[in-house]
């Protein structure tokens, strides 16, 4: 017979456990969903997880899209840690990057070493100010964050949009939906010859210690796990609960803002239609998978980055759709959650006698 | 200058063609969350109906199995929902997002290979009254059959909450979980029930737009009007008759968009289509200012999960 018991207390091993559990899983019901779909499973798992980080220039890639989930799931969990549900990153990621690249087309063909800095600050302030409005109307208004953060993404979507075709539009660009191409010193520089991989890995770096130091080294991260645990404590604590939502959505409002600087200045450098394939959906994910915690992020970002490649490289070698890297990231989620149920519950089994 | 009153009759009766998914799915929604769940996988079990829709009408060549088959659908998706939620205690705004993510990603697998097919055209009722009776004629009459449940179904949703036993278990169990348990309900099994036909909606109003709205399949086609349905159940406040009066709204700013440009309007067509979303936003600072008005509508144990120990 089986019985589930309630644990006394959470599992500490199975709290870092389960992350791995869900992607073993994932990669189960991944095999089976190609089986369906007639695809070989097991070739198509070697396509998607194996074939695209087999190589240098593979590995380069994965960074690449690593680095802007992480820096967006860094921000995030400062949010979901103290109970804010901001699931608009991805409008945070595109209006940082509209800012930072209106910039950067001001010091179009000007050169400079004070020019980087200004456009990638422009990035972080230009996602602060975008998730400052659900922030402040939570705040002061009492308005649901989630659907407001999340109207503001296809609000972010069509500005960009009207940007590049219209008066943003390249003059001598036939008409194609983007800028020009920013001035070298407006573009993060390229860290080893003939990879894509750039300097933006650091800001993500920098976000991971500076979120390390904030969560468990001072008083604003205890402040946000207090809050997470019990709005009711906190409020008895006298906490000032408004600030901190505040201050929480402007930290991952910049964070998002400066993946978006990452995607525009680096090796695309310029603003144009689609900047980022939903990284800022994605990195709710990571920030999950990996615990809200600032390692676990690191490794989240990494193996949900795969997810991205693998879906491309399985796209052109087996014509399975790309969109298969969504339906792994969305199962991903739902193993993670699942298996939390081991966290609070045991599963004993006991034997038959009476 | 003379307007053609039957002109004015079609436009209305175009705002309230687009305004069928948005009640559907925000009705099933509304009751999903008048028994404390909050679903926001709303979007995802949409896109579901909708390739589900298209996908059976297209290989089966029937309509009814379509259009059954895309709420079984949303039923079906909605199962991992009800099961992680209720079985597995999940956080329901995690397990929400997982679902649209997933959501999004399957039905664009599924639906690889029906781009770019050509829909079947849909009955309608009552075609031939159509030019009987000036202004009414146009939007009462020549409408499939979904659309006329649509407009009936926040009437029926309102008379289950407000007259039946069964809806006033629902309200018992999404108000206080804990004493309906303790008078013997079971919650959890309630609280899949509505789970369920909030999924049996949403891929109603999916199929709505894949059969009946726009013919055809386009990846991503809900294009956030899942989402706009979870703001129209707030923007009610819980009050399913008040959908309606929304989902008009929205599907009047989206017809405008369309009439604007056909006039020559001079607004960037981005604008008008950002407007859906703006107002949105807006509506629901208005509603949710007063905090009083809120807190009472709104089911007290919504978002939470229920655990009775053994």
């Amino acid at each position: 017979m089986i019985k589930i018991v309630k644990r006394d207390q959470p599992s500490r091993a199975i709290f870092f456990f389960t992350p791995v559990l869900a992607i073993f899983l994932t990669l189960v019901a991944g095999g089976l969903i190609f089986f369906i779909l007639d695809f070989k499973p097991f070739e198509a798992l070697k396509f998607f997880f194996i074939v695209p980080i087999a190589d240098k220039y593979g590995f380069s890639e994965l960074l690449l899209k690593a680095t802007p989930l992480c820096l967006i799931a860094i921000g995030l969990s400062f949010c979901f840690k103290s109970n804010n549900w901001n699931i608009g990153a991805e409008g945070q990621l595109t209006f940082g990057a509209i800012v930072s690249g209106g910039v950067a087309l001001l010091f179009y063909e000007q050169e400079g070493f004070y020019i980087l800095p200004i456009v990638i600050l422009a990035g972080a302030i230009g996602g602060m100010l975008y998730a400052s409005i659900p922030a402040i109307l939570k705040t002061y208004f009492n308005t649901n964050e989630i659907l407001v953060s999340l109207m503001l993404v296809y609000v972010s979507k069509l500005i960009l949009d009207y940007l590049v075709v219209g008066p943003w539009s390249n003059p001598e660009g036939f008409n194609f939906p983007e800028t020009r191409q920013f001035s070298d010193s407006a573009k993060l520089p390229l860290l080893f010859e003939g990879l894509r991989i750039h300097a933006g890995i650091f800001l993500a770096l920098a976000a991971v210690v500076i979120s390390w130091f904030v969560f468990y080294k001072t008083y604003l991260g205890f402040q946000m796990k207090v809050s997470g645990f019990s709005l009711k404590t906190a409020r008895y604590a006298g906490y000032k609960g408004k600030k901190m939502i505040i201050l929480v959505f402007l930290i991952s409002g910049a964070c998002a803002g400066l993946a978006g600087v990452g995607e525009i200045t680096g090796p695309i450098g310029q603003l144009h239609r689609e900047i980022s394939p939903d990284y800022g959906f994605t990195a709710i994910i990571v920030a999950f998978l990996g615990r809200l915690h600032p390692v676990g992020i690191i490794f989240a970002s990494l193996v949900v980055a795969i997810t991205y490649l693998g879906a491309e490289t399985a796209q052109i070698f087996m014509q399975i759709p790309k969109y298969t890297g969504q339906v792994f990231q969305g199962m991903i989620l739902f193993f993670l959650l699942a298996s939390d149920y081991l966290l609070f519950f045991k599963i004993k089994f006991i034997g038959s006698k009476k | 200058m003379i307007i053609d009153i039957n002109f004015i009759g079609l436009i209305i009766a175009s705002i309230m063609a687009s305004a069928v998914p948005l009640i559907l799915a925000s009705c099933g929604e509304l009751i999903t969350e008048r028994s404390g769940v909050l679903n926001l996988g709303v979007e995802g079990m949409m896109i579901i109906g909708a390739i589900s829709g298209f996908a059976l009408m297209t290989v089966t060549g029937s309509l009814i199995i379509a259009v059954f088959g895309a709420m079984l659908a949303g039923v079906l998706i909605s199962t991992i929902f009800a099961f992680l939620t209720q079985t597995l205690i999940t956080n329901h705004v995690a397990t929400g997002l997982a679902l649209t993510i997933f959501g999004i990603g399957i039905s664009a697998m599924i639906g690889k290979n029906f781009v770019g097919i050509p829909g079947k055209e849909f009955p309608v009722l009552f075609e031939g009254l159509k030019d009987t009776i000036p202004l009414l004629g146009p939007i009462l009459f020549g409408h499939s059959i979904v659309f006329y449940f649509a407009f009936a179904l926040p009437f029926i949703t309102s008379y289950f909450l407000k007259k039946t036993k069964i809806g006033l278990i629902v309200r018992a169990v999404g108000d206080s979980p804990e004493s309906a348990s303790n008078q013997g309900i079971n919650v959890k099994l309630v609280r899949y029930a509505c789970i369920l036909y909030g999924g049996a909606m949403s891929g109603l109003a999916g199929a709505y737009l894949s059969m009946i709205y726009t013919p055809q399949w386009i990846e991503n086609m809900t294009g956030g009007r899942g989402w706009i349905a979870l703001a129209l159940v707030v923007f009610s406040t819980w009050n399913p008759i008040k959908i309606l009066i929304g989902a008009m709204i929205f599907g009047g700013l989206t017809i405008i968009q369309f009439h604007m440009q056909a006039i020559g309007v001079r607004i960037p067509v981005q604008f008008l289509t950002a407007l859906p979303y703006i107002v949105t936003i807006i509506v629901l600072v208005v509603i949710s200012r007063d905090s009083r008005k809120i807190r009472l509508s709104t089911p007290s144990s919504l978002g939470k999960s229920f655990h009775k120990d053994n």
